[in-house]
This record gives C-alpha cells, structure tokens and sequence, in this order.
C-alpha cells in the first residue's frame, strides 16, 4: 500500500495542492497556481485523473483551469462560456462536476450550466436550464445568483442535480433538455409570505449518500434536510444541531448514514462558528442525531467560517475529513472528525476543499 | 501594423508568449482578433459579451482611452492594461 492524498485547495488568490501519506498528519504544499486566479472549485476527472480548476479572475474573467500532470503545468479555456452578446456577461466559475458518460460540467454566474465534451477545451450552454420558465424571478443570495452544487447520477446519465441560491435544486432526467424544481419540503424563512415556495430557497450545498442515489442530504440556508425519494420530497433534520444556518456539507463514501456539517451562527449574527466554538457535526443516522466533534479545534474565540465548497472527505479508511476557512485555516481529521490538527493557518482566503487519494 | 503591449499578468496566462506584438488590424476589437489566432484564447481573457472589453480592462490608442470600435491608425501603439483593482 503506497496511497496518498491529496488535498486540492481553491483561495481567493489561486489554487494549492497539499500531499501527505495514508496517515495524513505531515503535509507538502505546492502554489499558488492558476496564476492567483480566484478558484471556487476543484475536482478530479476520475478517468483521466486530469486536475479542474474553476474560477475567475476580476481582470481575465470566467475560466476552468485542467492540468493533467498532477499541477505542475496547467492550460485554461472559457471558449463558449456565454449567453450570448445580448445577454448578461458570464463572471466567474463555482462548480466542477463530472458526468457518467465522460463530459464537464460547470456552473457559473450569472446562474447557468455549461457543458464540455473535449475535456474543458470548449463550452457550450446547458440552455434548458437557464430557460426554466421560472428564470424570471430568481433571485441571488449574498454571494451573487449562482449555479453551484452539481451532482451527475451515478448510474443514469439523463439525470442531474444542480443547485442555485437563491432559488433551489432542479434536476433534469432527460440530459438537461428539461428541469424540475425540487425543493418540496425546504423552507425559505426569509420569505414569509410563503415559506415553502416552489422557487427561491437558499440551497447552499447537497450530497449524495453513498451507494443510495435516491438519498440526498442537503445543507440549506434555514436547516439540514434529507430527501429519501431522488430529491422529490424533503425531510428536516437539523434536529439538535445548534443553528439552522451553515454551508458546507459532506457525505461518508461508503456509509450512507454518515455525514459532516458546519453549523454557523445566523447571517445577521456574523457567520462564524457558533459561540466561537469551533466545531464539525456528524450524524451516523442519517440525521437522527448529531454529535458535535471538536476535539483539537479550538473551543473560544475562534470566529471562523467554511463556506459551501470548503469541507471534504477522503475515501480511506477511516475516511479523512479537511476544512478551509475564510481566514485561511486549513484544518483535517484522519479519523472521521474524532479528532482534528490544523494543517497551516496562512493561506488565502479558502473557497474550496477537495480530497484525493492517489497511487495504492 | 501596430505594436501591442501586452500586461504581465496577461502573458503570465500563455506561458511562452511575448509582451510586444506586431498585429494587423483597423480596430481595437479586430486587433485583438488577429491577437487570439497567434494566442488562442486571449481574446477571451479581454473581450465579454456584448462583444466589449472586461470591465477591468483598459486599452490606450496611442495613449487615448479605447474600447473594441476604437480605429487603430497605421504604426499605432496599443497599451493593454488591468486596472488598478482587487485586494
């Protein structure tokens, strides 16, 4: 056994890659790359191994950076990525997926998808999407009106989820074509007049629980939810978490009861962990109860906050959970979030985490 | 044929690209154009829909504010450059 991983980190002012061996406690660190580009997300195309990087830069705009040498070079492309020359200026990249039969997918802002079958060379819009006859009324949460969190099915290629604040989760089952909202269940408090609308919830992260994929968990802005029916329904289960607010959220790779939330405190409340008590919560029945896990996070005066692409999971076992922070704390688990070591407390601003187990 | 200057922080994007380019064109935009056959891609670093220069972007004709329908006369210098801007 030789595995390693890898820790693929997305700042304000460029990407970072960490490595460690399978005991995850030593760490070498590589950057900044992608030219201190802003990077909101990282991945790794399972077949190709290839490295993504989606981001944009205030000066150079929307880009989804590839290196297929482990990080060491790296080429870019936003070629495609518009709406077209009347329509609104695509700004930045927030999130990478993969798709089952071999494409990139990516969202952006303003919130729209996009589409790539040369391995990010070239673009074209997801146009079903963006056309939802609903477009006209959503609406952007603090962050701007993005397309964020996408989830290709893992076994049916016409299917995909996609979320966007402040508006909600859609899923296609017909490759994009066509999209449903699915947010049934999911409140909007900050709406009072109707707080289960079909539209404009704050959706801020969602998972797959593995080897269910009729099972989603999602991190909202008002609570923690779990659907059981392929997201057409929604269950609360922010149950004895201590806020309703928080937005990262990541689901075990092989347990499909176990997932890791960052509760934080409310958005008018300043958005840090709560108390200035730093702390991951973990449920192993699927929301039932949590447990809070702070054991080597600091419990007082930490006015820390992850946002929604800046927590991870591993695929060892047992499996290794990283956060980022918005101060530039970079913190992992090598036990399932029992206990924590912070890994450096001096890069950028983090917007992302992504982990990677490499060789074996 | 004007000459064009371009940012380091630009080229840094094109590894192996150089700052100073001789390129034909009658405007701004088409300059740019003929930039991206020799750079492919830097026209998409520049220009967004519209077409019209990034926000943050500025281009000088000759020492002159320009945008992409901006002429561009024989012998031209052409300055593009970020704008004083992030944190």
């Amino acid at each position: 056994m030789n595995e390693r991983v890898r820790l693929l980190v997305g700042t304000k002012k460029g990407a970072f890659i960490l490595e460690s061996d399978a005991a995850r406690r030593d760490w070498s660190m590589r950057g900044p790359l992608c030219e201190g580009t802003a990077i909101h997300d990282m991945i790794v195309d399972p077949v190709s191994g290839a490295i993504l990087a989606g981001g944009g830069s205030a000066w150079y705009g929307p880009s989804v950076w590839r290196s297929d040498d482990g990080g060491t070079t790296w080429s870019h492309s936003s070629a495609g990525m518009t709406y077209g020359d009347d329509q609104p200026a695509v700004v930045t990249v927030w999130s990478l997926a993969t798709t089952p039969d071999g494409a990139i997918l990516a969202g952006v802002e303003p919130a729209g998808l996009f589409r790539s079958e040369d391995g990010g060379a070239t673009w074209a819009h997801v146009e079903g999407l963006t056309n939802h006859p609903t477009r006209p009324t959503w609406g952007p949460g603090a962050g701007g009106l993005i397309a964020h969190t996408i989830i290709p099915h893992p076994t049916d290629p016409a299917r995909t989820w996609v979320g966007i604040s402040a508006v909600g989760v859609f899923e296609t089952r017909d490759g994009g074509a066509s999209w449903e909202p699915r947010n049934v269940g999911v409140r909007a408090e900050f709406n009072p007049e109707d707080r289960f609308p079909v539209t404009g919830q704050c959706v801020h992260k969602f998972a797959l629980a593995a080897g269910e994929p009729e099972t989603l968990y999602q991190r909202n802005h008002c609570g923690v939810y779990r659907s059981d029916d392929g997201s057409e329904t929604w269950q609360e289960i922010t149950g004895n978490l201590p806020t309703d607010f928080g937005f990262s959220l990541v689901a075990h790779p092989r347990d499909p009861a176990t997932c890791w939330v960052i509760p934080l405190s409310a958005p008018e409340e300043g958005r840090f962990m709560p108390d200035a008590h730093a702390a991951v919560w973990r449920t192993r029945d699927r929301g039932a109860a949590w447990t809070r896990s702070d054991d080597g996070l600091p419990t007082h005066d930490a006015y820390l906050s992850v946002l929604r692409e800046a927590m991870a999971r591993d695929t060892l076992d047992p499996v290794g959970i990283a956060f980022g922070t918005g101060t530039g704390q970079l913190w992992n688990s090598a036990d399932e979030g029992d206990s924590w070591r912070m890994i450096t407390d001096t890069l950028p601003e983090i917007w992302a985490v992504e982990a990677v187990v490499i060789g074996g | 044929m004007a000459i064009v200057l371009l940012p380091g922080s630009l080229i840094a994007l094109f590894p192996g690209t150089a700052r100073r380019h001789v390129v034909e064109g009658g405007t701004v935009g088409a300059v740019i154009v003929a930039l991206d056959r020799s750079v492919p891609g830097l026209r998409d670093r520049l220009v967004e829909a519209g077409p019209r220069l990034r926000p943050h972007i500025n281009v000088f004709v000759d020492g002159q504010p320009a945008d992409l329908a901006t002429n561009v006369p024989p012998e031209a210098t052409i300055h593009v450059l970020p704008a004083v801007s992030g944190g």
